[in-house]
């Protein structure tokens, strides 16, 4: 197996898939000759040519449009949206359009497409290159979302996004785009969508459960290491799909451990931690030991110099995980 | 038509007031024109049942496209089987002209059983995959990038079938960016689509010379290197003609063009509007004396194609037909209550499970307005 970053990861599958389904389409702002301002499309132009991997005109909504009609007509597009900030010219398209055109069509005019866009703040991006606008799509019926946090899912989601009937948001932590590093399998191989994965298991009575994905993962796990010198055992839930999320793992770890501490750089109000906190309460009212939890990034536009505060670093997840665990 | 130097400001048309032909266009075959006639009539019936129908409380809206059936119902002659639509909300009787049943096309606005959407969206927004027709979205202008993206994907594709991708939109649409964007990707990809604005002069209560600065709507797709021709819209025989053209060099590989059909919305926006409080009667009125039915009878009559006696004989098959089908779908049942989660996603999510559950086991809800 190699060892890939998750750009390289990432890279991999849509060659693989691009190699084995000639309806699949790559399209976006700079995706074809330099590979995409984060080089996830590197070397797709050379080897498959401007008809599948396609230099588009600086518009979003024109790009997801244009996407929609060649999905309809049967093509397999894979839109990239430069960053996640800049999808909102394209929203309409997303929430009036994609997510609505099985159901509006009595189920005659699926639209498929795997929309890929880096998320994600800490890389000195500023309010425009840093969001995290899960919620936004989440909200919306008939969309998948799916968010890995290292280079084995990503390819393995990749791959079975792609495979997936319905329309599925791909969000790149772009702060752990080089960082994450790990063995990936050469081939195909899926990672099935809608299933968390436990990273760590808690251990004795001092447990707490916490759900993080993407890049804030890694923050969850080195609040847990702290966290366990303080006698705080963590189970850390990587959710990997976040809509329709994985509920029976989640609830299965609350009644465990008896407490949940949700971990998101998104805003918090109405971010996806505060339905994760409505559905534990739902399912596992009767097991909580403590009131849920949520550390998140703050109702504010996202900052640029006081990025570090924003996020909900290990520094902010460690004292919630201790005091939810001590309460 | 080398004979229209500035073809997106001038104004095609073929018939002349007096009912003849323009001897300096190409013919239309009588077999298209007799179609023609009798698809414009059928369209007109069946929007004044709709609209009856809405006012006796029996369906909830429509959308007509009175005094502009000249263009649906051009398109749906010139379209090949193989082509697909992405109308707007005055061009769903393409799917007519094109094989689409009256039944399932009534049952769409009553929403009910016999409907292929599952009563899923308000009337006025049919789709139907067996004749290759998208539902437009009422956000206005979606649709039209849309259809360059299917027409993209054709090219793309190299559809043995060399089909072609006709989008509509009205002249308010226009001015949204989807607009600009389709045009955009158009014509610098040079996909086989027409792009169609119908300009019926009103977009709700605001005018076109609210809407834009523009001289005329078609010379707007000149920056974007898209032929633009602008067209009598209420002259069946221009727009057969234009929309003949459009299509044959989208299929000879020769790009899109872009069509602004000079028209007039006799009728309201919909069921849900009151034109009087915001233009005048006689303004109307002079649109009515250019009717596109009435334009195409003086031009059948002039051929001795249509006479008094053929035209009773029409409209009775016709509206016995018309009343035959809304017989046929007031017959048929509501929706399973079941089918609100269906095709959300391809297959139920946990969630959705749930939901289900939940109005299963909660009382009938009250009838609209009880």
């Amino acid at each position: 197996m190699a060892q890939m970053n998750l750009v390289a990861a990432i890279n991999d599958a849509l060659r693989l898939a691009m190699k084995a389904d000639d309806r699949v389409v790559v399209m976006g702002e700079d995706v074809g000759k330099v590979g995409g301002v984060f080089r996830v499309t590197q070397g797709l132009y050379d080897e498959f040519g401007e008809d599948r991997v396609i230099d588009t005109p600086l518009s979003e909504g024109g790009i997801l449009g244009t996407a929609i009609g060649m999905a309809l007509y049967g093509l397999l597009p894979v839109p990239e949206i430069q960053f996640a900030d800049f999808i909102f010219p394209g929203y309409d398209q997303i929430v009036s359009e994609l997510a609505k055109l099985r159901y509006r069509s009595g189920g005659e005019y699926p639209a498929k497409m795997v929309i890929r866009t880096p998320v994600g703040g800490g890389i000195r991006g500023g309010l425009y290159h840093s969001q995290s606008p899960e919620s936004l799509f989440i909200h919306v019926a008939g969309l998948k979302v799916v968010c890995p946090s290292n280079p084995y899912d990503a390819k393995g989601l990749l791959l079975a996004s792609l495979r997936d009937p319905d329309p599925v948001l791909f969000f790149e932590p772009k702060r752990i785009y080089r960082a994450a590093r790990g063995e990936v399998p050469e081939g195909d191989y899926t990672v099935p969508l809608s299933k968390a994965k436990v990273v760590r298991e808690a251990q004795g009575s001092k447990a707490v459960t916490v759900v993080a994905w993407g890049a804030m993962l890694y923050e969850a796990i080195a609040a847990a290491e702290e966290a366990e010198k303080q006698g705080v055992s963590c189970e850390i839930v990587d959710l990997r799909t976040l809509w329709p999320l994985d509920i029976d793992t989640v609830v299965e770890s609350v009644k465990k451990t008896g407490r949940v501490v949700v971990v998101h750089e998104a805003p918090r109000t109405c971010g996806l931690g505060g339905e994760i906190v409505a559905l534990v309460n739902e399912k596992a009212f009767l097991h909580l030991e403590a009131p849920p939890c949520r550390v998140t990034g703050f109702d504010t536009p996202f900052p640029y110099t006081l990025e570090m505060d924003y996020l909900p670093l290990a520094h902010r997840i460690l004292p919630a995980v201790v005091a939810t665990a001590n309460y | 038509m080398s004979d229209d130097l500035a073809r997106d400001l001038g104004l095609f048309r073929v018939l002349e007031d007096d009912g003849s032909a323009r001897k300096d266009r190409p013919a239309v075959p009588t077999a298209i024109l007799l179609r023609g006639y009798r698809e414009m009539r059928r369209l007109r019936l069946i929007d004044a049942k709709m609209i009856l129908l809405q006012r006796q409380g029996r369906v909830g809206f429509y959308g007509a496209c009175t005094g502009q059936e000249a263009v649906p119902i051009a398109t749906g002659l010139v379209l090949g089987e193989h082509d697909w639509v992405f109308p707007a909300l005055r061009e769903q009787s393409v799917m007519l002209v094109r094989g689409f049943s009256l039944v399932q096309f009534v049952a769409q606005v009553y929403g009910n059983a016999g409907d292929v959407q599952k009563g899923r969206q308000m009337p006025s927004h049919h789709s139907g995959r067996t004749v290759n027709q998208v539902s437009w979205s009422s956000c206005i202008g979606p649709q039209v990038p849309q259809a360059v993206g299917a027409a993209w994907a054709m090219k793309l594709r190299k559809d043995p079938n060399r089909p072609v991708s006709i989008g509509f939109l009205g002249d308010g649409a226009t001015s949204q960016p989807d607009f600009h964007s389709a045009m955009t990707f158009a014509g610098l990809y040079k996909v086989p689509a027409v792009i169609v604005c119908q300009n019926n002069h009103w977009s709700i209560s605001v005018p076109t010379h609210k809407q834009t600065a523009s001289k005329t709507i078609a010379v707007k797709g000149r920056a974007y290197g898209v032929p633009s021709v602008r067209v009598d819209g209420n002259d069946l025989l221009a727009m057969y003609t234009v929309l003949s053209e459009a299509t044959q060099r989208a299929r000879d590989g020769h790009g899109p063009t872009f069509v602004e059909a000079l028209t007039y919305r006799i009728g309201a926006h919909s069921t849900s509007d009151d034109p009087t409080r915001y233009r005048s009667e006689d303004e109307v009125e002079a649109w009515r004396k250019k009717d596109p039915l009435d334009r195409l009878r003086k031009h059948l009559v002039h051929l001795g194609l249509v006479d008094d006696a053929s035209d009773a004989a029409l409209e009775a098959e016709l509206t016995d037909a018309i009343n035959a089908a809304v017989k046929k779908v007031e017959e048929l049942p509501l929706p399973d209550r079941d089918t609100l989660f269906d095709d959300v996603y391809a297959e139920l999510p946990w969630n959705l499970r749930e939901q289900r559950e939940e109005l299963r086991a909660s009382p009938k809800a009250p009838a609209h307005g009880a």
